[in-house]
């Protein structure tokens, strides 16, 4: 009987020793923390996907209060009003952004060179000899950004291109990185007049390899009335700010590599206008 | 000294509480992914393990005094978690920087089976450890955690871009690998340390 006493009461004593002290210790250790910071933590989306380039969402949130970020240093976030709020700052301009990847030359319009059969990782297919593709600025289409997407937002069509579904996509910017071919650019939503091609080289070196690959010609800098067209070693280079979507672009690009949603109004008065 | 050499080497290679007693093998497997994280896993369990095997001395003393010496291995699981929580908590007050780095690793050690694996052995009166020895004992265990689990994640992040069949992919291979790499550390276990140490 004794040691069953002595068993209860040692184990009881330690149990109680050992919480006392965790008790005291947490209060005499306690860290002060910002209470602004849990709560810009909660107002941001908590997936911590590392897009800010602070670790976590907690990272962030400290990083804001602290100042060293601004309020809108989350690219996921569609709304910065509210922390705007809690930080007593005036609310910045806080546009949602997403993935575009800027290439449309797939099996159909691009040439290959030889049949790939390695791993499937796009770093690894573009160092073997520039990879499978005849065009070294192309998709690959092997599927790096897919693994790279925490939001499931980008797959790989029929055409073998990689394409993001803006309704899912973020605008975390994980797959910009995970692209060899920097071909992923983060561009404000809907839809934006987008030159859909990478490639500097001159224009009858691309006409060889890809049917829908920008040769530089220029017409469609001619045609921009905004100036927001410009051309960048043999690549037209459409400056999202500037442009105000009239098409015209789009309908005279002679390898239709220019997409986007167009301003009805725009284009009407442009045809009109006799242009 | 030379006995504290020959457990410090002994713990690491010959008896490694992962590749040879199979301890700890929990974290060893999911938190292997990346060398970076391993890194910080195995430092946080090193420190651990070391503060255990002091603390769990002295409590296991108490316990014998008192005839109650069946009773080790659920008081040292109370020591090991009431140890984690506070050695928790002292970072993050006086050093962040550490308590950053280690993350959510340091409350993870908590069900570390090494960590009650090293305090059990320490006790065992066939090894008769005394109070400096069971440090050391478990010191050397963490290092050779830390040891075992670098080794691993290097292996691994290696076998990403291996081609697998897709059955193999992941975990199973890892299980695989953790077999292999145990089998190599199992040529340690006929090296004659004293010969070895020139002792």
């Amino acid at each position: 009987m004794n040691t069953v006493i002595a068993a209860v009461l040692l184990l009881t004593g330690l149990g109680v020793l050992f919480g006392i002290g965790l008790a005291v210790a947490s209060r005499k250790l306690a860290v002060e923390t910002d209470p602004r910071v849990d709560e810009i933590e909660r107002l941001l989306p908590g997936a911590n996907c590392g897009a800010c380039g602070y670790p976590g969402c907690r990272g962030l949130a400290e990083a804001i209060v602290e100042g060293s970020a601004p309020v809108n240093a989350c690219p996921v976030s569609t709304d910065c009003a509210p922390i705007a709020e809690v930080m007593g700052v005036e609310a910045l301009a806080c546009e949602r952004q997403v993935a575009k990847v800027r290439c449309i030359g797939g099996k159909k319009e691009a040439k290959e060179r030889f049949a790939y059969v390695g791993s499937k990782d796009c770093f690894a297919a573009h160092q073997l000899a520039g990879g499978p593709k005849a065009c070294e600025y192309g998709c690959l289409g092997l599927g790096s950004c897919v693994e790279a997407c925490p939001f499931s937002a980008i797959s790989i069509n029929e055409n073998g291109l990689a394409v993001v579904d803006e309704e899912k996509c973020t605008g975390c910017g994980q797959c910009v990185s995970a692209c060899p071919r920097d071909l992923i650019a983060l561009l404000p939503a809907g839809d934006p007049v987008t030159v859909y091609c990478r490639n500097t080289e001159k224009g009858g070196v691309v006409r060889k390899i890809c049917r829908t690959g920008c040769i530089g010609c220029g017409i469609c800098v001619k045609q921009c009335d905004q100036g927001a067209i410009t051309l960048e070693n043999n690549l037209a280079v459409i400056d999202p700010e500037k442009c105000n979507r009239c098409g015209r672009c789009i309908a005279k690009c002679p390898v239709k590599v220019i997409h986007g949603t167009v301003d009805e109004k725009l284009t009407a008065a442009a045809v009109s206008g006799g242009k | 000294m030379t006995d504290l050499l020959l457990i410090f080497f002994g713990a690491i290679f010959i008896n490694n509480f992962v590749l040879a007693r199979f301890l700890g093998i929990c974290p060893f497997l999911g938190v292997s992914k990346k060398l970076e994280t391993a890194v910080g896993m195995g430092l946080a369990v090193t420190f651990v393990m070391t503060m255990a095997s002091a603390i769990t001395f002295g409590v296991n003393k108490l316990l014998l005094r008192f005839n109650l010496g069946y009773l080790d291995t659920i008081t040292f699981i109370l020591v090991i978690a009431v140890l984690v929580q506070f050695v928790e908590m002292i970072l993050r007050k006086y050093s962040p920087g550490l308590y950053q780095a280690l993350g959510i690793y340091l409350p993870l050690i908590t069900t570390n089976c090494a960590v009650l694996g090293v305090a059990l052995i320490n006790i065992d009166p066939s090894a008769g450890y005394n109070f400096i020895q069971a440090t050391v004992n478990g010191f050397a265990g963490g290092v050779g955690f830390t040891l075992a689990i670098i080794l691993f994640a290097g292996l691994r992040e290696r076998l990403e871009f291996a081609p697998l069949p897709k059955a193999m992919e992941g975990f199973p291979i890892a299980l695989i690998l953790a077999g292999l790499v145990s089998i190599a550390f199992l040529g340690f276990s006929g090296f004659r340390l004293q010969a070895l140490l020139g002792l």
